[in-house]
């Protein structure tokens, strides 16, 4: 009874069903998939989740190293950290920190800091962890501090807002252009297709460092960071587009020969129900895994013009903008937990990629 | 009264090269076939691959635009209309009257549709109301043999053989005046073939069915068709009714075909015919008779003269230049 039950189950099972059926079954993909939905939450409630005013500087906590908060003392539970005196070194006039065992600071939850506004809904100051007490220049440092005394976990944490919505919007913008481009292209063929094929040609052949520099060098400085934040999105779009019109394209053509769609002419069915009833759904799952394919590529996009100083600027908070200082040698040697911000872009392209293969494979279940 | 008259229907390939994209060459697929389809009669387009069967029959459904030749249809409303030259929005309202039944029965079917709206297709798409719909699709299925529950299931819970009746039911769902069936068993196991081939018959009878059946090979057209045309490189070589063309064909190509028809019984075989070389390139084809190479009867005059369909029997056509002089081998 249960077997055909499942046998049922499977016989009226549609398409995004099958789909997800066998997704399930790619372990990594799932992890993957995990992992990502963490960092755009991550993302989401960034704010809720710092712990100290990602754009607040203090020159007396400069190159904090990272603090780990003990979570028993002799009473039991009670997480706390011990508050850091700073004293510099006569010799080489760095600022050595050292704990300070007579400053316990209790870490509490939901405590009041900066205020922010939470999902753009309404204002409010309180967030996940914080320290009760202790004087302005403390504060809990998981990662360390930069040279400005910015606390790095904070900044990490608010930086993912920036570098990962730019690569939905990136990816946004590339597949409205690359579907309809590489829609027309396929559906049309004839000299339309040669002339868009060539001009991805052309756009994929000019290198990008270069392209993107000029680009960049042509935004004015008098521009907001949101305004540049929407320029750098489209100028990432401009060759982002060409993968996904290919694919777009490599679909129609090799669908227009398929029997069903022939059989859904035959039939007598107008053009746009061919198209939207019968080749659109089909190649949908294909379309989402050459999205996930494509934002990893964005947000390295994005990740490496920050970098270089030509994408978004301070006091702006990206990825890229924290790799920024890492760049130094002299910095980074001795400071070298501000390379910790390579870490998140690692862990999101390896998760985006595994969540595409597993897409891939999962998206033709009848393949 | 005939459903179908094809008459000197041509379908040419430019090849083309050079800088200039100048036709140097032209393959011709199809090149001057005449038939016609008589209401109610299945005919049978015999031949080897790259023969031009499958030209043909996508010619007169229009999926290709021929190059020339007429091809003229009745659609059942008094008059006949020339499908070689109507314009594709003028073929819209027509094609419910022809209808096709495809040869790979896991590509015809869209998997992301239910089976009960894969048949109900046609019928929406040309205004059939949701009610009437649903009876017909119940129609059909018991029609080719299926459970009802098969509405509500997806292509992927059914077999070879249980997808081409789903096809089926949707060629038939129109009621339509000529059914082209492309290879319809080719792609089934042999044992599925038998089923779906008596399904055919059994239609055919209840349901006095126009039918061009297209297929490679002999031994499934004797059971559906009433006569049969041979095809060699781009033409017709042979015409005749299914009978007679088994009993005793009048064209070496048509010998050859029915030698590879599998014998089951050892004792029954016959002589063992071998095509040898290999079927003609229709962008070079041989001067002469095009089978002229690989014929055992072949003559100096086949060389040079290419032979023209005549009728060399009541009923019976050939293009063979000895067609009255050699004996022929078929099958009993």
């Amino acid at each position: 009874m249960s077997a055909t039950a499942a046998q049922d189950r499977w016989a009226e099972a549609t398409q995004l069903r099958l789909t997800w059926w066998r997704f399930r079954r790619h372990r990594l993909a799932v992890v993957s998939l995990f992992i990502i939905v963490l960092f755009y939450l991550v993302a989401a409630f960034a704010d809720f989740l710092a712990i100290n005013d990602p754009h607040a500087t203090d020159a007396r906590r400069s190159f904090i190293p990272p603090q780990s908060i003990h979570l028993f003392d002799e009473d039991g539970f009670n997480p706390h950290v011990y508050g850091l005196r700073g004293v510099r070194d006569r010799q080489t006039f760095q600022l050595i920190y050292t704990p300070d065992p007579n400053r316990k600071l209790p870490v509490r939850l939901f405590t009041r800091g900066y205020t922010y506004n939470l999902l753009g809904l309404f204002e409010t100051d309180i967030h996940l962890i914080g320290i009760e007490g202790g004087q302005r220049t403390d504060g809990i440092f998981l990662l360390g501090t930069d040279q400005l005394g910015r606390d790095l976990f904070s900044r990490m944490i608010v930086a993912t807002r920036v570098s990962l919505s730019i690569g939905l919007a990136g990816v946004t913008l590339s597949l409205l252009l690359g579907i309809i481009l590489g829609g027309v292209s396929g559906l049309y063929g004839g000299w339309v297709d040669t002339l868009i094929q060539r001009v991805i040609e052309v756009l994929r052949s000019i290198p990008t460092i270069p392209l993107w520099m000029g680009l960049a060098a042509a935004l004015p400085n008098t521009w907001s960071t949101t305004q540049v934040y929407f320029a750098i999105t489209i100028i990432i779009s401009l060759i982002g587009w060409t993968d996904l019109a290919r694919v777009v394209r490599g679909r129609f053509l090799s669908l227009r020969e398929e029997d069903f769609v022939v059989a859904a002419e035959l039939a007598g069915a107008s053009q746009g129900r061919i198209i939207f009833r019968h080749m659109l759904p089909s190649f949908a799952s294909h379309i989402i895994a050459a999205v996930s394919l494509a934002l990893p590529a964005m947000i390295v996009s994005e990740t490496a013009l920050s970098f270089l100083g030509l994408g978004l600027r301070p006091p702006a908070i990206s990825w890229g903008i924290l790799l920024q200082d890492a760049q130094n040698i002299q910095v980074l040697a001795n400071a070298p937990w501000l390379l910790s911000a390579a870490v998140p872009v690692i862990l999101v392209i390896l998760a985006f990629n595994f969540l595409g293969d597993g897409l891939r494979d999962a998206a033709d279940p009848y393949g | 009264m005939n459903v179908l008259e094809v008459t000197d229907l041509r379908k040419h390939y430019p090849i083309h090269a050079g800088l200039l994209r100048r036709e140097v060459a032209r393959v011709r697929a199809v090149d001057g076939v005449s038939f016609h389809i008589a209401e109610g009669e299945t005919l049978a387009l015999v031949g080897e691959s790259g023969c031009g069967k499958t030209t043909v029959s996508r010619c007169i459904l229009r999926a290709l635009a021929p190059t020339s030749g007429s091809i003229r249809f009745d659609p059942g409303q008094g008059g006949t209309v020339d499908l070689a030259t109507l314009p594709k929005r003028a073929l819209r309202p027509l094609r419910r009257h022809l209808q096709m039944i495809f040869q790979d029965p896991y590509s015809s079917l869209n998997p992301r549709m239910m089976v009960g709206d894969i048949i109900a297709e046609p019928l929406k798409v040309n205004g059939v109301p949701a009610a009437e719909r649903n009876a017909r699709v119940l129609e059909l299925l018991d029609l080719v043999q299926m459970p009802a529950v098969a509405r509500t299931r997806f292509p992927h819970a059914f077999s070879g053989g249980q997808r081409q009746r789903i096809g089926i039911a949707r060629a038939l769902a129109l009621n339509p005046r000529l059914v082209v069936a492309d290879e319809p068993v080719s792609a089934l196991d042999v044992s599925v073939q038998a089923q779906i081939i008596n399904l055919m018959l059994d239609l055919q009878d209840r349901l006095k069915l126009s039918m061009l059946f297209v297929a490679h090979d002999l031994s499934v057209v004797r059971h559906v068709s009433d006569r049969v045309a041979v095809m060699y490189v781009g033409r017709i070589v042979e015409v005749a009714p299914t009978d007679a063309l088994y009993r005793a064909p009048r064209h070496p190509y048509t010998e050859t075909l029915l030698a590879a028809v599998p014998a089951p019984d050892p004792m029954r075989r016959g002589r063992q015919m071998k095509a040898s070389g290999e079927v003609a390139d229709p962008a070079k084809p041989p001067p002469g008779c095009a089978f002229h190479p690989r014929c055992p009867y072949a003559q100096d005059r086949c060389r040079v003269e290419r032979p023209e369909l005549t009728e060399v029997a009541p009923g019976r056509w050939a293009s063979c230049h000895r067609a009255q002089e050699i004996e022929l081998t078929g099958v009993a």
